[in-house]
């Protein structure tokens, strides 16, 4: 049962290695798609192979209990949303549309490193392999984000790669906090699994100060506030496909990260350190995002912002503990494939607009339905209507937060919930009627009913975003499952 | 070795970093900080080489050449080289020695106040320890937010980047007083991470220098909310 694990890791770095090698166009095209698919296949296998059995594991470095075989299956739909949906319409056209003067092959390449680290960081059973894999992350998209090679994606890299890898840096320091707190039992590791024994006594003081410094690490990646800066920057200068990558899928492995430090944090010291921390990083997030969003004038960074809003919504729910747990894995695979969709999109907007000023796009709708209709359903999933995914997993967090005592947080969660659902409305409406007469719409009234590439990838995702919800009783079962694989009751 | 050699030897070698660590937030010349980075690579070598033999831990002399090798003399030779020298680049290169946002003085009144709050976040969690080594821990995390200093204070690329390695240099710091290291494979990977960012970086740096004109990060500022 190795293979299972070791597909996911090892197709991408192959398929990538042949692209950066091969010159043939089809498999530099298609080789993030397969290495996808490669994913989510071997992630859904996991997903079943794993219920009611014990995990999977190999060689003590690789394991996927029900969580990680979970998040891998969302690695690789997101991925699968983001490398299908981008590619360009015609096979002669390059990979991506927005421009591109770096190698395609290095493209290509890069793409399937990332989803290969992203895989390894959900697969590793030991928090050192795991950051490997998450710095590994930010190297692979380093050049992606300055990809298209202007002032301001290097401007965007630039940040991106100072402040990441510092970031990660200080998780790096938690984690040999955390192995230093087991050096003085027979054992010294720093494998997840024998962390979270009771049994094994670690130094409570130098766990407290590890899993702290680890979680802020790791919560940079995870675009939590007031680490987020270097986000709408990265996320809106990257080509489409890289911002659906990075925001609908690496903001959550990060986020993965941290519900790994926190379980072995609440076998030690309890979870109410790490709650505390939770809830300041999740309403900060909210605060700024509601701040920011309100005046937003680029669509693009408009996402970003929303990203860094999910984000503080999903960190709220890892506060809770384990009753929101199933709502926010709901929440991480939902938020995952809209945000991936509407990222596509944007980057097809971006092409066939030309410009990323929301005031400068105006009556989209009337005139390019076949990127406004979907657009429009993706936003109206992201606002938190049913039946989409991301409304249920909401409700299921803030339920939760109430009944175990965190009422004023929720409230004040919502309250600015509610300013962020009023801004993106107004900011959407805008996009969508507006007056076709405002001086921004040139000459080309021509309508336009093209999507400006495959759509079926986005209708997939947002329809299974819809329908996910509702089968509880497979559905139900991988979260519960997922969520136990992080309880701490001994 | 004997307990007060080791002693003796952890401090001296602990001295050196922490020295260093200040000389790259004094120097304003980028040349000189990355001469400073370098010295205190060899220090951190010197460290491993002390804490293997009192740990007589045959795993850390690999380690130790490899911290010998990267941190001392491949990242330093990194961020020295400049693509394409020609003999007009010299000059170029000490007209970008750095301004950075707060004078030499106020610079190194900070980096002792944050040695001293390293030592008081610190001491708690190692004043029950009984190992020198881990008595030594607060000046890795001195290193840690000195780095961070460098980091938010300076303006050309290449001194963020002495900045961040710095900081890394302090974590390995921690990481080796306070429980000898961390295991091979993550020792492996965490310097290969720390060798490829460095390189990105350097790329962008060059073509930060081929499109805005020089290296000045302050001037980046299109991105804005």
């Amino acid at each position: 049962m190795f293979i299972i694990l070791l597909v996911p890791v090892a197709v991408p770095l192959l398929l990538g290695a042949v692209a950066l090698v091969r010159a043939a166009s089809w498999v530099r095209r298609f080789s993030g798609v397969v290495s996808s698919v490669a994913i989510l296949g071997s992630g859904i296998v996991a997903v079943v192979l794993g219920q009611g059995s014990a995990p999977l594991s190999s060689a003590g470095i690789l394991r996927a209990d029900a969580l990680s075989a979970y998040m891998l299956a969302v690695v690789g739909a997101v991925g699968l949303v983001a490398t299908w949906g981008g590619l360009a319409p015609r096979a002669d056209a390059p990979v991506h549309t927005e421009a591109g003067r770096a190698p395609l092959g290095m493209y290509a390449a890069l793409v399937c490193i990332f989803l290969s680290a992203m895989s390894l960081a959900v697969l590793a059973d030991n928090l050192g392999v795991m950051w490997v894999a998450i710095e590994a992350t930010t190297i692979a998209t380093a050049f992606l984000v300055g990809h298209n090679r202007t002032r301001r994606s290097l401007e965007a890299a630039w940040k991106y790669v100072i402040l990441a890898p510092a970031g990660v840096a200080i998780a790096f320091l938690g984690i040999v906090l955390i192995y230093a707190s087991s050096t003085g039992t027979p054992t010294p590791t720093l494998s997840w699994l024998a962390l979270t024994q009771m049994s094994l006594h670690l130094d409570p003081a130098l766990v407290r100060v590890g899993a702290a410094l680890a979680a802020l690490g790791f919560a940079t990646k995870a675009g939590l506030a007031p680490m987020h800066s270097w986000l709408p920057d990265a996320h809106s200068q990257a080509p489409a496909p890289v911002s659906a990558l990075m925001s609908g899928v690496l903001l959550s492995v990060a986020l993965y990260a941290i519900l790994r430090i926190q379980a072995v944090a609440n076998a030690v010291i309890g979870p109410d350190f790490l709650r505390a921390l939770l809830v300041a990083g999740s309403l900060l997030s909210l605060a700024i995002a509601a701040a920011l969003l309100l005046r937003q004038r680029d669509y693009k960074r408009m996402l970003a912002y929303s990203s860094i809003e999910h984000m503080g919504v999903m960190a709220l729910g890892a506060a809770v503990g384990p009753t929101a747990l199933p709502a926010v894995l709901l929440y991480i695979l939902s938020h995952g494939l809209i945000k991936a969709s509407l990222f596509i999109l944007a980057g097809r907007l971006l092409t066939a607009e030309g410009t990323p000023i929301i005031s400068d796009v105006r009556s989209l709708l009337a005139r390019r339905p076949g990127l406004a209709v979907p657009w429009l359903i993706g936003i109206v999933a992201l606002l938190g209507f049913p039946p989409f995914g991301i409304f249920f997993s909401e409700v299921g967090i803030i339920l939760a937060g109430w009944a175990t005592g965190m009422g004023v947080v929720m409230s004040v969660a919502l309250a600015l919930m509610l300013v962020i659902f009023a801004g993106m409305t107004r900011l959407t409406v805008g996009m969508m009627f507006g007056s076709a007469d405002l001086p921004a719409p040139r000459v080309d009234s021509v309508l336009d009913r093209s999507p400006h590439g495959p759509i079926a990838p986005l209708a997939l995702a947002l329809g299974a975003c819809a329908i996910i919800p509702f089968l509880s009783g497979p559905i139900g079962t991988v979260l519960s499952d997922a969520a136990v694989a992080l309880s701490w009751t001994p | 070795m004997s307990n007060s050699v080791f002693s003796e030897l952890i401090g001296l070698s602990a001295g050196a970093l922490l020295l260093t660590s200040v000389l790259t937030v004094w120097h304003r010349s980028q040349r000189a900080s990355i001469r400073a980075l370098a010295v205190q690579g060899f220090a951190l070598a010197a460290l491993v080489a002390v804490v293997a033999v009192d740990r007589k831990d045959v795993e850390l002399v690999p380690v130790f050449l490899l911290v010998l090798a990267l941190k001392g003399l491949v990242l330093p030779w990194v961020l020295a080289r400049r693509p394409g020298v020609v003999g007009t680049e010299r000059v170029r290169i000490d007209i970008e020695d750095e301004s950075p946002l707060l004078n030499p003085v106020a610079t190194l009144v900070a980096a002792a106040l944050l040695g001293m709050v390293a030592y008081a976040v610190t001491w708690p969690l190692v004043a029950s320890s009984p190992s020198a080594a881990a008595h030594a821990a607060p000046v890795g995390v001195a290193m840690v937010l000195i780095g961070f200093l460098v980091l938010v204070t300076r303006r050309r690329a290449i001194s963020q980047l002495v900045g961040f390695l710095a900081l890394d240099n302090g974590i390995a710091t921690v990481a080796f007083l306070i429980s000898g290291g961390v295991p091979i494979l993550l020792e492996f990977g965490a310097s290969l991470d720390v060798l490829l960012v460095t390189l990105i970086l350097q790329v962008f740096s060059r073509q930060m220098r081929a499109t805005f004109g020089d290296t000045d990060v302050g001037r980046m500022r299109e991105l804005r909310d």
